[in-house]
Formats: C-alpha cells, sequence, structure tokens
C-alpha cells in the first residue's frame, strides 16, 4: 500500500470543507422552493421585471466600463510612468470601500448640493431612484474587475509583437486594434463576465441611490423583509439560474479557440 | 546609408555611450559582442523603441530620430521572431502591406512572390504556433521584406535554431540582403554566425562600440585584449614590446612594425606553422615540443610548448604526437600588440 502524504490529507480535508461550506447553502436554497412555486413566481410581472433589470443595468455597466476601461488597461500595462501604483490603487478603491458607502460617495456627488449633480439635473440626467444610478453604482463597483483583468491579459501579450507591427508600418492605433486587441480578446471576456457578475450581485451601494426601480437583489431582500424566507427563495433561484445560464453561455465563449490552440 | 552619430542613451542601470557607425547601403553588417554589450539596445533605438539622451541617426541623410516607428521604414525582426499568433503565415506576411494601405491586388501578389522566394508557400494558410524553429524565421523575414524597407535589423535570428539549420540559414540571411538589395544589421554574439553572413563587423562591450571593420581585419589587428579573446584569439600574452623587438616571458620575437611599452600580444592559432624540428629556422622559429594534439573537423589543434605554450590550428598534412620535438614558425605579420583591457 502506497503511503499517502500527510500534508496531502489536510489540504483535500481543507477543500472539501470548502466547497461544503459553499454548495451546501446554494444547493438547499435552489432545492428549497416546489416546481409549483418557481412556476408563480415566473409569472409574477415584478420578478420578470427585476430579473430583466438586473441584467440589463449589469450589462450597460460592463459596456461603460469596456469604452473606458479598455485604454486605461492598456496604459496600465504598457506604460510605466511616475503615480502608477497610486492609479493602480485608486483603481482597486471601489473593491475595498463598504458597499453602502459608495451609494453615499455617488449621491454626495450626484446630489443638488454638489455642482456636478446641478449640472447634471439642469441636463435632465437623474441619478437618485433611476436606472441611470443604478447603471453608475454598477460601473463604479464593477470596473475595477475589468481593467485589471484585461491589464493582465495585455501584460501577458509579447510587446515585442506591437513593436514589430509598428516597425512595419501600423501607428499605435491601428497595432493595437489589429494585434493587442485580438490577442486580448479571451481577457477582454474574461473582464466583462467578472464585470457583470460583480455587477448583477451589488445590493449595498444600490439601495442607498435607487431603491426603486427594484433590480433583483433589492426584490429579493423586500420580499425576506416583507414575506419571509420561503417567499423570496424563488426569486433568489431564478436569478441564481438565469445568471448562472448567461455565465456559462459568455465562458464557453471565452474557451481558447482551435486556431490559437 | 545608416549614420550612427555619437549616440548616447540609458535604460534603467544599462548606458549605451557614444556610438558612432556608419553601414553603407546593402551591406551587411554583425554587430558581435558578448551578452549585455548592448547591441539589442543599439537596434531598439535605431527602430525607434526608446529615444535617445543624445546623438543622431540618419537614414540616406535624414535624420529618423524625431520619427514614430512606423515612419522609420525600418523593419526588425526580434530575436522569438514575434509572429502574430492570430494570424496565418500569408496573414503575417501581408501584415505590413496592409498597414500601409496597399492595394489589395498588390498584397495578394507580393506575399505570393514572397511566399514562393522564402519556399513557404505550402505553409500559408499555417498558424504560427505551428511551424518549426526554421519556417517561423523564414516567415519573420518575408514579413520584415515585404515592405521593401531600407533597412533590415535583425535581433540573434539564429540563436533559436539547432546547428545544421543555423549554417543553411545563414546562407539563406546571406542571399536573401543580396537579392533584397536592403541593408541587414544583424546582431550576435557568435564569431562563427559573423563570419558566415557579415561584410564588416561592429565589435561591442558594456555599451561601447569597440572596433569595427572586416572580419579579416579586425581579426589580424584587434584593437584591444577584449577584441583578441572575444574572436578567440588563442595565443594571448602579456608583453613588452620596444621598437621591432616584443618580449615575451623571456623569449624575444621579431615584428614588422615598431610600438613601445607595456602590451599584450595575440597571435591567431591558424597563422603558426608547425615544422618537423631540423626543416625550419630563422626569424621567430622557435623548437618546441608537442604537449597536446586535439583533433578537430578540419584540422588539429596542437599545444606546443616552446617557453610559452602555444595553440596551433593545422591542417593534417603531416600528423605529430604528443612528445614529438618541433619547431613553431610565428610569421613576423602576424604579431598582433594590442591595449590591455
Amino acid at each position: 500500500m502506497t503511503r499517502k502524504e500527510p500534508f496531502l490529507w489536510v489540504s483535500v480535508s481543507c477543500a472539501i470543507v470548502a466547497l461544503t461550506f459553499i454548495l451546501l447553502p446554494l444547493v438547499e436554497m435552489l432545492t428549497a422552493p416546489s416546481l409549483a412555486m418557481l412556476g408563480e413566481t415566473l409569472k409574477d410581472r415584478a420578478v420578470l421585471r427585476s430579473i430583466w433589470l438586473s441584467i440589463y443595468t449589469a450589462a450597460a455597466a460592463a459596456g461603460i466600463s469596456f469604452v473606458i476601461g479598455t485604454p486605461l488597461a492598456y496604459l496600465l500595462a504598457r506604460c510605466q510612468f511616475r503615480g502608477k501604483r497610486l492609479v493602480e490603487g485608486i483603481i482597486d478603491l471601489p473593491i475595498v470601500i463598504p458597499h453602502p458607502v459608495v451609494g453615499i460617495a455617488i449621491l454626495s456627488v450626484a446630489g443638488r448640493n454638489h455642482w456636478l449633480g446641478q449640472f447634471m439635473s439642469e441636463l435632465g440626467i437623474r441619478v437618485m431612484g433611476s436606472v441611470t444610478g443604478i447603471i453608475t453604482v454598477l460601473t463604479f463597483v464593477g470596473m475595477p474587475f475589468y481593467v485589471n483583468a484585461l491589464k493582465s491579459g495585455i501584460e501577458a501579450i509579447s510587446p515585442r509583437l506591437e513593436n514589430v507591427s509598428r516597425s512595419l508600418g501600423a501607428p499605435m492605433g491601428s497595432t493595437f486594434l489589429r494585434v493587442t486587441f485580438p490577442l486580448a480578446r479571451r481577457s477582454i471576456l474574461i473582464g466583462l463576465i467578472m464585470c457583470c457578475a460583480r455587477a448583477i450581485s451589488e445590493f449595498g451601494a444600490v439601495v442607498v441611490v435607487a431603491y426603486h426601480p427594484m433590480i433583483a437583489p433589492v426584490l429579493i431582500f423586500e420580499r425576506f423583509e416583507g414575506y419571509g424566507l420561503k417567499y423570496s427563495q424563488p426569486v433568489a433561484v431564478w436569478l441564481v439560474l438565469v445568471c448562472l445560464t448567461l455565465f456559462l453561455i459568455l465562458r464557453v465563449l471565452t474557451l481558447p479557440g482551435k486556431k490559437a490552440a | 546609408m545608416i549614420e550612427i552619430q555619437n549616440l548616447s542613451g540609458s535604460l534603467g542601470e544599462f548606458c549605451l555611450r557614444n556610438i558612432d557607425l556608419t553601414v553603407q547601403d546593402g551591406e551587411y553588417m554583425v554587430l558581435l559582442g558578448p551578452t549585455g554589450a548592448g547591441k539589442t539596445v543599439l537596434i531598439e533605438y535605431m527602430v525607434g523603441m526608446y529615444r535617445q539622451r543624445e546623438g543622431v541617426i540618419l537614414v540616406d541623410g535624414e535624420d529618423i530620430t524625431p520619427l514614430y516607428t512606423e515612419e522609420r521604414n525600418i523593419a526588425y525582426v526580434p530575436q522569438d521572431y514575434a509572429l502574430f499568433p492570430n494570424l496565418s503565415v500569408a496573414g503575417n506576411i501581408a501584415y505590413g502591406l496592409e498597414a500601409k494601405r496597399h492595394p489589395k491586388k498588390e498584397i495578394t501578389r507580393i506575399t505570393e512572390e514572397i511566399l514562393d522566394a522564402l519556399g513557404i508557400g505550402h505553409l500559408r494558410h499555417r498558424m504560427p504556433l505551428n511551424l518549426s524553429g526554421g519556417e517561423k524565421q523564414r516567415v519573420a523575414l518575408g514579413r520584415a521584406l515585404a515592405t521593401r524597407p531600407k533597412v533590415v535589423l535583425l535581433d540573434e535570428p539564429l540563436s533559436a535554431l539547432d546547428e545544421n539549420l543555423r549554417a543553411q540559414m545563414s546562407r539563406e540571411l546571406r542571399d536573401l540582403q543580396q537579392s533584397s538589395k536592403a541593408t541587414f544589421v544583424h546582431v550576435c554574439h557568435n564569431f562563427e554566425e559573423a563570419s558566415a553572413v557579415a561584410d564588416r563587423i561592429a565589435i561591442m562591450n558594456n555599451g561601447f562600440l569597440v572596433q569595427v571593420g572586416t572580419l579579416e581585419e579586425v581579426k589580424a589587428q584587434p584593437k584591444n585584449e577584449f577584441v583578441a579573446r572575444f574572436l578567440k584569439t588563442q595565443n594571448i600574452f602579456p608583453a613588452v614590446a620596444d621598437g621591432t623587438k616584443v618580449l615575451v616571458n623571456g623569449i624575444q620575437l621579431e615584428k614588422k612594425s615598431s610600438t613601445r611599452g607595456d602590451m599584450v600580444m595575440a597571435i591567431r592559432p591558424e597563422k603558426l606553422r608547425i615544422h618537423p624540428d631540423n626543416e625550419a629556422g630563422g626569424l621567430n622559429a622557435f623548437r618546441g615540443t608537442i604537449v597536446e594534439a586535439i583533433p578537430r573537423p578540419h584540422f588539429i589543434e596542437y599545444t606546443v610548448d616552446v617557453g610559452l605554450k602555444l595553440t596551433v590550428f593545422q591542417i593534417a598534412e603531416r600528423e605529430y604526437r604528443v612528445g614529438d620535438a618541433v619547431t613553431v614558425q610565428v610569421p613576423a605579420e602576424h604579431i598582433a600588440l594590442v591595449e590591455k583591457v
């Protein structure tokens, strides 16, 4: 009989505890509601509206992160400049700030007491209690995940490829679009998934900025507060199932293609 | 013609110092030196990856230092070839033509010409990851030459290849350079590789350009001890020169030209001749004993003790054995006296 390393046993035991810790509550929640209850919940327009709003606002946050965050990630991956660590720290701030504080911080700028809030109000842009507010919050909390994922992806691409491209006559922008961007495709998709995942699960900041219109996590909280665990579970199950399906599709899209393999 | 004038710059702790180098049109120049000499950094300055502290680089009289990389018309082939992994072989070769917005028909025609010229037509649809080292190198060269650049910079292009392929690719590089008529600057740290392709070599060390010349010039008269050692001149001894006389370890040699002072004597092993003990005499003929004989592919490497241990490469017209008494003839014209380093 082969001897087993004690360290291996400890590692396996810890892995089992960790997996159980994650899976047990989720499996319990997913299996608690009956099929009839799940069917009933799906007929509830408020539930459908909230899940759609969650997906839509999270996707919008990912889209905004893509537009603003892609050049930023490139800059951080490729350029050395004074204060770079500080910039990286600022980008990571939304990850470490408590969620309600994010909501309060956004309201501090978007409220009527701030010049930016006044200016936005004059333009007819309302943040408090609006879809715009939800997207703002979700972009704030989701963008760091996109920027960090893409930055790592670009860092893994040899800068020599860009140097060669430029020596062949392609300017910097064209080099980015023709070389760096296609090679960073996977990192972009992974970043977008992470940004979406973070955005779709946000509750604390959204509830401060926009309790209404209700995104799914806020609705689940309201059902839990108003009717208890039993009535909040089916909504939670549907949110989990929809998100899992979407993320699985995106994950399949990010698998390395045959060409690159 | 490339003229590098007084180029200096620093990258982290490494400094490139006062480089002056001229490469003629259509010349094959090899930048030679040990690792860390600054060869790669120099071509990276030429390609425009960094801004120099001082000095200029002129191509055909035009100062290219203010230009961006893409405006210089200098093709660059890095050590790992840096083929675009997301493009096929044909896509890689056509890349520069597309970037310069050539008409589609012309792109197809030139790409096909290059694929045929390099004998890689059958690889046109293959992705770079599925190519061998030699194939990758051909694709990288084809990609560099497709845009008809004035200058091609090659950073250790043969280092990733095995020895047999290296000899073949050296010949191909030389042929390509001659058919394209472009000016090639090739970085390497291997003297044999440089000898196979170079019109002239430029030897670098510690960020300085030490010596420039044809292979024969540099071999015959290395500028200093570093160059002599780097070019594998095995007979290097401290010497005192007094006019045409050179005193090495108590042995006196006669030299053609006149010099004075403490120096280093360097004699290439292939320039020495071994004769049977009773067959030679005269100027710079020293009697000694064979202490080592190592057969090499095209010659025998002898070590002869004449009071100095001299290394002699001699074609095996007559074989000597260890212990044989012989005379070593040191031709006065091949004695190089160089600066100590």
